[in-house]
């Protein structure tokens, strides 16, 4: 067992963090108090392969692991989480499952600009009634000739408006079971933006990563070529549920870096901080503090790396993204929240980072699979 | 066409300058980087290959770790990595140096050989005219600006308060300032790449027509017998006259001074 990072992952590290450094956290307390993409980021992003890191060269991308995608996530998340969940949705959660069930045709038209960063990637799955369960779903396909017809909407997507391709989930079919109960059959299409009957609801006014754009998806009567079918029809939960479990370990990394970033803002500002004449780093509570933050980073960070690794040598790992997911988020929300704190009235207010980190900190506990539904699949893994 | 970029890796002074207690650069304390100014001539040489098509080599002297800003340049697109180093080259100066690098282009074909203006850490800007020297080629130095036409380049060459536009015919050494562009990331595939890339190393052995007299510590016509940090300027004097009087005051102090 070896913890050392390679050559080749310290040198990316290093390329992600002065990315982050120089072209996002300047740009990160505009974004937030703004609420505006940034679109100026996303196409130097682009420029330089993050858009396409695990996609393979012969499809646009950068032919990288899974850990060198985690590790980018996590870098721009230090300093900005809404840059940081930019480039999880559109990999994660457009790319991959493109990536993994799209036929050679679908990849060439989709993969390949997605991979290059020339076109941005969304997912839609959640439904006002279907969140955590997922087989609530109402949203329909129906095939109509040469053509599936969508009817319904899809609410809190990532990258909503800013997205040229989206991947989205409708129910195709409802079958009976054994024991004589209905069972939605559901499907995966690739929609493109600007399709006849595709348009968009409202934007969410959200608590954090408030750069992110995220709007309600609207389909009435929304015709798509029978080809954008992704995968084989019926079989859409199965693909949903594979490309979650990869979307995690991307929200895992971002709530990695947003722990990384507060504690690193935290150090800072506790040496410098002066009260009762000494500067309250010198302080035993703080001290302590610090060293509980430090050591669940830690554990984090080596969570969210084993379960970027899993992803690239084994063929499920649910378990490995779900308790990376799990940990880290309630890691970045507990560090997040201890760094406001160690900030005094300082912490609360918006000019001071660590404000901005709590609040994108606690979405990591929510979206791609709640705390909760981690916990489902943690321990589900154990009772079978 | 084919370019050659010379780089060196040199300390990252972000991270403060460290001493051993001689007054050497404590090399091994201090995080390293590409020169700034080389990295600006790879760019440039990036460009070119983007613009024109090119075959890109990139050339260090150093130490064996010195081979990881070869791997960052071609991280970043450059296609081959020549590292120079050999245990009788310790110690050298711009003039030994010169003579390594240039032992070590003569194996090389080329059009254009480009190097940053001056290191960070030795701040001479006279290796890259020194290597055209040795190589009997024009040196067009302090470029903001490169074009190709034909078998010839212009380069606009930086001044104070004007540039210069100057031809000179191919093959030419052009030194490049940090301003000349900003230069591209590396690419998180290009570093993959890069790793699994071999690196030429070379030793003495294969310097072409250089005399031992000529390189390491032997072969530096200068020594440095210390260095240290810098010492800060004091305030300054203030003073308020009437302009002629100023004029008067100002010549008076450079006389002094045999400024003038």
């Amino acid at each position: 067992m070896d913890f050392m990072l390679t050559k080749q992952h310290e040198m990316a590290r290093t390329l992600f963090k002065e990315f982050a450094e120089k072209e996002v956290k300047p740009l990160a307390q505009e974004v937030d108090e703004t609420e505006v993409f940034p679109r100026g980021t996303v196409e130097k992003m682009a420029k330089a392969g993050f858009m396409g890191i695990p996609v393979p060269k012969e499809y646009g991308g950068q032919g990288c692991d899974p850990l060198t995608y985690a590790m980018c996530v996590e870098e721009l998340s230090k300093v900005c989480g809404t840059t940081g969940v930019i480039v999880s949705a559109h990999t994660s959660l457009c790319c991959d499952p493109i990536m993994t069930y799209g036929t050679e045709e679908q990849k060439q038209k989709y993969l390949v600009p997605l991979a290059k960063g020339e076109k941005i990637g969304a997912f839609g799955l959640t439904e006002p009634g279907a969140g955590t369960d997922a087989q609530g779903q109402q949203t329909k396909a129906v095939l109509d000739g040469d053509e599936w017809v969508l009817n319904g909407s899809k609410i809190f997507i990532t990258n909503g408006k800013e997205a040229d391709v989206y991947v989205i989930f409708a129910v195709t079919d409802v079958v009976t079971d054994a024991k004589g109960r209905s069972k939605k059959m559901i499907s995966a299409f690739i929609v493109e933006k600007g399709t006849p009957g595709f348009t968009f609801g409202t934007k969410e006014k959200k608590m954090g990563i408030r750069g992110s754009s995220t709007y309600e998806l609207i389909f009435t009567d929304c015709r798509i070529p029978k080809e954008n079918l992704l995968g084989q029809a019926g079989k859409g939960f199965g693909i949903a549920m594979h490309t979650l479990d990869g979307g995690r370990i991307g929200i895992a990394s971002q709530a990695l870096g947003l722990a990384e970033g507060a504690l690193e803002r935290t150090i800072e500002y506790v040496k410098e901080r002066k009260q009762f004449g000494r500067a309250i780093g010198a302080f035993q509570n703080t001290q302590f503090q610090l060293a509980d933050m430090a050591t669940k980073v830690q554990a984090a960070q080596l969570l969210v790396y084993k379960a970027a690794m899993a992803k690239a040598t084994q063929k499920v790992y649910s378990v490995e993204a779900a308790m990376a997911k799990l940990y880290a988020a309630e890691v970045a929300m507990e560090v997040t929240t201890k760094a406001v704190q160690l900030h005094g009235g300082y912490g609360y207010i918006r000019e001071y980072d660590v404000e901005r980190m709590m609040r994108d900190a606690k979405i990591t506990e929510i979206y791609e699979g709640t705390s909760e539904v981690q916990r489902m699949v943690i321990s589900g893994s154990l009772l079978k | 066409m084919k370019i050659v970029v010379c780089v060196k890796q040199v300390p990252d002074t972000k991270g403060g300058v460290k001493f051993n207690p001689d007054g050497t650069l404590d090399r091994g304390a201090m995080l390293t980087i590409m020169n700034p100014d080389d990295k600006a001539g790879l760019e440039a040489a990036l460009r070119l290959k983007d613009q024109y098509g090119a075959e890109v080599t990139v050339v260090t002297m150093g130490l064996p770790k010195a081979e990881e800003v070869l791997r960052e340049a071609m991280a970043m697109g450059a296609d081959k990595g020549i590292l120079v180093t050999d245990r009788v080259l310790g110690g050298a100066d711009t003039w030994a140096t010169s003579q390594t690098l240039a032992g070590a282009i003569r194996n090389l074909e080329y059009d254009l050989i480009i190097t940053g203006r001056q290191a960070i850490d030795g701040d001479t800007a006279q290796v890259g005219p020194q290597i055209s020297e040795h190589l009997g080629i024009p040196v067009i130095s302090y470029a903001q600006k490169i074009q190709i036409e034909g078998d010839s380049v212009i380069v606009e060459r930086q001044y104070d308060d004007r540039y210069h536009v100057l031809k000179a015919k191919m093959p030419c050494l052009i030194t490049a300032l940090a301003e000349l562009n900003e230069p591209r990331y590396m690419t998180p595939g290009g570093i993959f790449d890069a790793y699994n890339a071999e690196i030429t190393v070379w030793g003495r052995a294969n310097l072409v027509d250089v005399d031992d007299s000529n390189l390491g510590l032997k072969g530096s016509p200068t020594q440095i017998a210390k260095a240290s940090d810098k010492v800060r300027k004091g305030a300054g004097e203030k003073v308020v006259l009437d302009p002629t009087e100023s004029v008067d005051y100002i010549v008076d102090k450079l006389k002094a001074k045999h400024v003038i």
